[in-house]
């Protein structure tokens, strides 16, 4: 695991992911108590763009490359769900 | 799946340090972006911090994933990775503060929207019922 990486990118690497990983769980304070559905649905976005970055961290950290599959299909399912949960709100109907 | 050991990736000293950079530039945006959230008054602020600043933060991440790779298939899925996140991130925030106008809420202060009454633009048309944009309810 991680042999052939340097030794300050690794610990960068793992720093980041420190980092994006504690922003996680801040953003989840405004998931939490948002006085409103949007800021909830804003809050749930930008986690799941959070994880879209751990993701991609993870690929490089480990070595496998297969995980930058992993974040491009996470961004796809965050798309596609802010694209659902907005139109659910307004509409209350998703399939006509 | 790929069965094969992971592939000798032997990282030099210059794309080392572009790998670092480009991971602390992404961590800074996605602290700025996360500062944005959580301190900012309104659903349309926070937005406003977030669909730009955690957007650039991943996208710079997901490119030092494609630094970290080369231009071989794994890397060029992080290349696809930053162009899906600038086309579609702008969608989804537009379509969450359509939801939010429509759900009727309202900006921080005494900030109105444009055309929809406030401001002495209205007082001197005058309103007379014919308000442009709005939907006619119960069409289907």
């Amino acid at each position: 695991m991680a042999t052939e990486l340097p030794g300050f990118v690794e610990l960068s690497l793992q720093a980041a992911l420190v980092a994006a990983a504690a922003l996680t769980l801040l953003v989840s304070y405004r998931v939490i108590q948002g006085p409103t559905v949007p800021d909830r649905v804003v809050g749930l976005d930008t986690i799941g763009t959070n994880v879209v970055a751990i993701a991609a961290l993870w690929a490089m950290l480990s070595t496998q490359s297969f995980f930058v599959t992993v974040s491009l299909v996470l961004a796809i399912i965050g798309f596609i769900s802010t694209i659902t949960v907005a139109r659910y709100v307004t509409e209350g109907d998703i399939i006509e | 799946m790929t069965a094969e050991a992971a592939s000798a990736v032997s990282i030099g000293p210059v794309r080392g340090a572009l790998i670092v950079l480009l991971v602390a530039v992404g961590v800074a945006f996605l602290v700025v972006g996360t500062v944005g959230l959580l301190r900012l008054p309104d659903v349309y602020n926070r937005m406003h911090a977030t669909s730009k600043a955690t957007t650039l933060g991943a996208a710079s991440i997901a490119l030092a994933a494609f630094v970290f790779y080369g231009p071989g298939g794994d890397g060029l899925i992080g290349l696809v990775t930053v162009v899906f996140l600038f086309v579609t991130a702008p969608t989804g925030a537009h379509m969450i503060s359509q939801a939010a106008h429509r759900m009727g809420v309202g900006f921080y202060g005494g900030v109105e929207w444009p055309g929809e009454g406030g401001g002495e633009r209205a007082e001197e048309v005058g309103q007379d019922g014919s308000e442009t944009g709005s939907a006619s309810p119960g069409d289907d």
